[in-house]
């Protein structure tokens, strides 16, 4: 697909001597919202922490923009404009709200202003001078995807935003991710919550042992019921 | 004459004047320490030699170059965290992710090599260097005589805790740091060149000990041995505040400091050991330090 931002090709990634992706394809196109579907363990998380660089055993081919992003090291890759968002959040103790929105530097113009954000995300105005770790779990969250806003990253990889949070939270968080889909910005997205993903995803990938083994389009998650059911084991 | 418990007025102000400057030097080396911990997660057993070597630096800077003590300031932890930076790239840099342990032996071998180069070179006795001659003298406090030199210390001591402690907690390079601290490869997967910034955290730890041994050399003459003297007393000022701990590296500092030049006063004989007491006491009690946070 050559008009894509990103292009992964025949990934392979090892923790350690452990084999755990397995010649993983995968292509997001520009203001695309693609969602990676999995049980536990399937390679979700494995696979944003390969594209990132995170995870530095890898083979294969990673591109965006056409620009090979294997031999990069970590903080270049996120130069390139590749925005990360954690499973575990990685809100910072040691800085207020407010320090923690700050701290990841821009690496593009066209990100969110601070005030942009605040409109955005109110509660995080609420309590910009409280510590990061003083937040509600939501909050947290929140947290961490606004202070990626402010980067200008060209495509956000967003690792289970939902997991652990009330039904309230996810449908405002839900809320947050079809304002940054109208808004044009590309995300990559890992949940196991296929119902919440659906208000989002323009196509989904499904993954199974460290494989891709399917993907279609958002429009298509009805046919694809009894897959899905027989892949995340629901 | 005055007393206070007994004690003559003048010698327990002296005492406590003491106190003090030995504070500025176990805050100064304790806060080198705690940066570098807290980011590397290093126990930096060279920063006693780094100490010397900043003293050293000053007294190579006058004897061959006949530059004084007031370049010696910036020029000697400018050298020194240049040397600390290579250390840190070719050496140092190999032993992240392994067990602290590692660490601590290279840091100690590093230690044991310069203070032995010195020893090699300039024998043990201490070498003289006097103070700036705008610093010579003593003022009349009314209660006591305070030698001009030994003030400068104090206040130098205070402005240059102070500063690092607002460009750690104030500045966006201080909030890179602090982030670090907790997870070094997130702040990474944000764009922040981290492996520069460890770097840059060794060679300021390392600068911030150089410049101890740049104001002490006055005091204490230059000598090589004069860092693995003061080196356990420091880690212990270190694990009272708490390892990793600006804020409670510096308080600390100054607080045993005092501590001990108090105990010089009414049981001299205990002054050696009482920070050392303090240690015990506060590892039974708070095994992260008075200002370390619980795991």
């Amino acid at each position: 697909m050559s008009n894509a931002l990103l292009e992964v090709r025949a990934l392979n990634a090892w923790y350690g001597e452990s084999h755990v992706l397995h010649g993983v394809d995968l292509d997001i196109r520009e203001g695309e919202t693609v969602t990676l579907l999995g049980r536990n363990g399937a390679g979700k998380t494995t696979t944003l922490r390969a594209i990132m660089g995170i995870l530095r055993r890898r083979e294969g081919a990673i591109r965006l923009r056409g620009r090979d992003l294997l031999a990069l090291p970590l903080h270049r890759v996120a130069q390139t404009g590749l925005g990360y968002v954690p499973e575990e959040r990685g809100i910072f103790a040691s800085l207020s709200v407010e320090e923690n929105l700050a701290l990841p530097p821009k690496v593009a113009d066209g990100g969110m202003s601070i005030e942009e954000i605040y409109h955005l995300f109110p509660n995080l105005y609420e309590r910009r001078h409280s510590q990061g770790t003083k937040l509600s779990g939501g909050e947290q969250q929140m947290l961490a995807i606004a202070r990626i806003l402010r980067t200008g990253a060209s495509l956000i990889l967003l690792d289970e935003p939902t997991e652990g949070l009330a039904p309230v939270i996810v449908q405002r968080i839900g809320d947050v991710l079809v304002a940054l889909k109208e808004r044009g910005m590309t995300i990559l997205l890992v949940e196991q919550n296929f119902r919440f993903a659906r208000k989002v995803a323009d196509r989904f990938y499904l993954m199974e042992d460290g494989r891709m083994v399917n993907s279609f389009p958002g429009n298509e998650l009805d046919s694809h019921m009894d897959e899905l059911h027989s892949v995340l084991g629901v | 004459m005055s007393t206070i418990f007994g004690i003559p007025a003048p010698a327990l102000y002296g005492q406590i004047l003491i106190g003090l400057i030995n504070g500025s030097f176990y805050a100064l080396l304790s806060l080198g320490l705690a940066v570098i911990f807290g980011l590397l997660r290093v126990i930096n057993f060279a920063h006693g030699a780094q100490y010397m070597l900043g003293a050293f630096a000053a007294y190579g800077l006058l004897s061959y170059a006949g530059i004084d003590y007031w370049p010696s300031l910036v020029l000697a932890p400018l050298i020194v965290g240049a040397v600390a930076m290579a250390i840190e790239r070719t050496m140092l840099s190999r032993l992240y992710g392994l067990d602290p342990l590692y660490g601590l032996l290279l840091t100690f071998g590093l230690a044991l090599i310069f203070e032995g180069a010195f020893r090699y070179w300039f024998g043990t006795s201490g070498k003289p260097y006097s103070p700036p001659a705008q610093l010579t003298g003593a003022v009349n406090l009314g209660f006591m005589f305070l030698p001009i030199y030994r003030g400068w210390v104090v206040i130098a001591s205070l402005v240059i805790c102070l500063g690092t402690w607002l460009l750690i907690e104030k500045t966006r390079l201080g909030s890179y740091l602090r982030a670090a601290t907790e997870n070094a490869t997130l702040v990474q997967a944000f764009g922040v060149n981290v492996p520069r910034l460890l770097t840059l955290t060794y060679g300021l730890g390392a600068a911030l000990a150089a410049l101890a041994g740049v104001l002490a050399a006055p005091i204490y003459q230059v000598s090589p041995l004069m860092g693995s003297n003061l080196i356990i007393i420091v880690f212990a000022v270190v694990v009272v505040g708490g390892m990793g701990s600006i804020l409670g590296a510096i308080i600390t500092g100054y607080v045993l400091g005092v501590l001990e030049g108090l105990t010089k006063v009414f049981y001299a004989e205990a002054s050696s050991i009482v920070i050392f007491v303090v240690m015990a006491i506060v590892l039974l009690v708070r095994p992260a330090g008075l200002f370390g946070r619980e795991a």
